[in-house]
């Protein structure tokens, strides 16, 4: 006779078998009784991924207590998952790119209705910022307050309801967009119901990595863990406020903004900033405080400079949004506040980046001999110019030129593509070997030609990119000596054609970059190891250790 | 007064004086004597692990 623990034979999944049975009958609900004819489209994606799921979930669950778990290992299973995510979602996000760049430069591309650029757009966005990015935050912030910690994640199986509610959230915000539903806010598209979503999905999160602070055996908290609960708590207020939204009908895909006019402007470009600064900077410092050091081998340059890069930023960063609406209504005290912040940026930007860079000095030949080290100081050094680049666009008289043209979309990508992009493919190449008990990855060449494939694609993109803005901004603003402006609009649009071409060659390039990421670690989790010469070439050889070889 | 007036006389006075005076206190906390060989220890603590 079998002897069960107290509590008796319990089902395996079985609260989450309920919930999302519930969440099924929901969306049916929805797809049967919705107002509008998005709504109950967008509730039967709802219905069938979360069914789908449900059947899977179905196929392992047992009538057996569930083994106990060894508390004193890493919970790394959902990192694994979170790894394979971020891969998935950013070759996708990347494509999606090179679709939409195509679709300026080609506009017969644009396929009514579902694949307009109005709707590819968001579509590309929130895939390589909430998808791509957001993954690889969630994973790594696993993995490093984990091991700084050293404490199993607190919350047990949360951590997976966190990894699965955030994939849900990104279906249904991709799948809302094909489908014509938005709230029009930049970065912030989804409607009402997927907001909330998020919000509990978020709300888990902060519980899972709060929860394993709090239990650390560690005394002190490291510095990259400051950094991702920052990012975590920030983004949790900015999403609630930014979405305050009151829908028209709670079965219908419409809401409106509690916000009005100026006051709506300004609360969007808080939220959007600060997105970019706390999403895209803060939560990815945190990866470079971590993985940098470790990849090294060598400790933070200064450890008390970053305590001050921590609260430096945190305290500017949050006023930059207002340089967002140069010369619209909102008061010009405010517009010059955020001018005057996003300079004052300049320091703690740049304290860390010198912080993360001196990490390596004693080292720096590592630049030559590990890809992946020269993979975080290309990083590092685009997180160093965008953000130089960033508070000079903010100056009021330069974002009168630069404000609406393609130099921002250039400023962007050098940020995303260059720091964010970079630092999470470094990211990957060193979590995914140990992940899987690997020795090393694949190849170390194939991430050189990553590496060079990447850089050359950044740099044709914010090249042509500076190009055509400079021109479409100078352009605009062009007189004759009446007073009439010298080019109509469709002019400005004609002449961006060739920039465009290059532009979508550029980012091919990065996306190709990407596959030959998603190749690389696809083998190394499946233990291969690809035969070849170590990085520098066979000692004593005359051959130039820079050459990206075979 | 106005809640609007009232609150960005307080936001440009006392909250600004006590988050100036919050991050002078953190930059001299920071570098308090005897924290750098604090800080070098804690510096350490993802290299050693794994």
């Amino acid at each position: 006779m079998v002897i069960l623990p107290t509590g008796g034979l319990r089902m395996r999944y079985g609260a989450e078998l309920t919930g999302v049975g519930v969440l099924a009958f929901l969306a049916l609900i929805g797809a049967a009784m919705g107002v509008d004819e998005p709504f109950r489209q967008h509730m039967w994606v709802l219905f069938f991924t979360v069914a789908a799921f449900g059947v899977l979930l179905m196929r392992r669950t047992a009538f057996v207590p569930a083994p106990a778990h060894d508390n004193s290992s890493y919970m790394d299973d959902v990192i694994r998952y979170g790894a394979i995510a971020t891969m998935f979602w950013g070759v996708v996000g990347f494509l999606v790119g090179v679709i939409v760049a195509l679709q300026l430069a080609f506009p017969d591309l644009n396929i009514e209705p579902w694949f307009n650029f109005g709707r590819t757009r968001p579509l590309h966005t929130s895939a390589v910022i909430f998808a791509f990015c957001g993954n690889a935050l969630i994973a790594t912030s696993f993995y490093v307050v984990q091991r700084t910690c050293r404490a199993r994640l607190f919350g047990g199986d949360l951590a997976w309801f966190v990894f699965w509610g955030y994939q849900l959230f990104l279906v249904m915000a991709a799948t809302g967009y094909l489908l014509g539903i938005t709230q029009s806010k930049e970065y912030a598209e989804p409607e009402w119901y997927v907001d909330i979503w998020l919000t509990i999905v978020w709300v888990a999160y902060l519980v899972v990595f709060m929860g394993t602070i709090l239990k650390r055996k560690e005394p002190h908290i490291y510095v990259a863990n400051w950094f991702y609960l920052a990012f975590i708590v920030t983004i949790a207020m900015l999403h609630i406020v930014n979405n305050l939204a009151m829908p028209h009908s709670f079965l219908g895909s419409q809401s409106y903004s509690l916000f009005a006019g100026v006051q709506d402007a300004l609360t969007q470009w808080w939220y959007g900033h600060n997105a970019v600064g706390f999403f895209l900077t803060a939560g990815f410092l945190g990866m470079m405080y971590y993985f940098v050091p470790k990849q090294a081998e060598r400790p933070v340059y200064s450890y008390r400079l970053s305590i001050i890069h921590f609260w430096a930023l945190i305290f500017l960063y949050i006023w930059a949004g207002p340089h967002h609406l140069h010369y619209t209504a909102l008061p010009d005290w405010a517009q010059t506040l955020g001018m005057v912040f996003s300079i004052m940026l300049w320091m703690p930007s740049w304290g860390g980046m010198i912080n993360g860079l001196m990490t390596l000095s004693g080292a720096w030949d590592k630049i030559r001999t590990d890809p992946v080290i020269r993979m975080m100081v290309a990083a590092i050094a685009f997180y160093g110019m965008a953000t130089f680049e960033g508070p000079m666009m903010s100056i009021k008289a330069v974002n009168s030129l630069s404000h609406y043209t393609d130099w921002t979309i250039g400023h962007v990508h050098s940020g995303a593509l260059g720091w964010n992009g970079l630092i999470t493919f470094a990211a990957l190449y060193f979590m995914v070997p140990r992940l899987w008990n690997r020795e090393k990855l694949y190849s170390q060449r194939l991430v050189i030609w990553h590496f060079w494939l990447a850089m050359v694609g950044i740099v044709i993109y914010a090249a042509t990119m500076w190009v055509s803005g400079i021109m479409q901004g100078l352009m605009w603003r062009e007189y004759d000596s009446q007073g009439f402006l010298v080019y109509s609009f469709a002019e400005t649009v004609a002449a961006m054609f060739p920039y465009y071409v290059m532009r979508a060659a550029g980012g091919a390039m990065f996306l190709l970059g990407a596959l030959i990421m998603a190749y690389n670690l696809t083998r190394t989790i499946l233990g291969h190891e690809r035969e070849e010469d170590p990085i520098g070439g066979k000692v004593a050889t005359a051959r130039p250790a820079l050459q990206p070889a075979e | 007064m106005e809640t609007y007036t009232a609150m960005r006389e307080f936001a440009d006075s006392w909250a600004l004086a006590g988050m100036t005076v919050f991050f002078i206190g953190v930059v001299v906390f920071a570098f308090r004597p005897g924290s750098k060989k604090i800080a070098e220890q804690v510096a350490r603590i993802p290299l050693e692990d794994d």
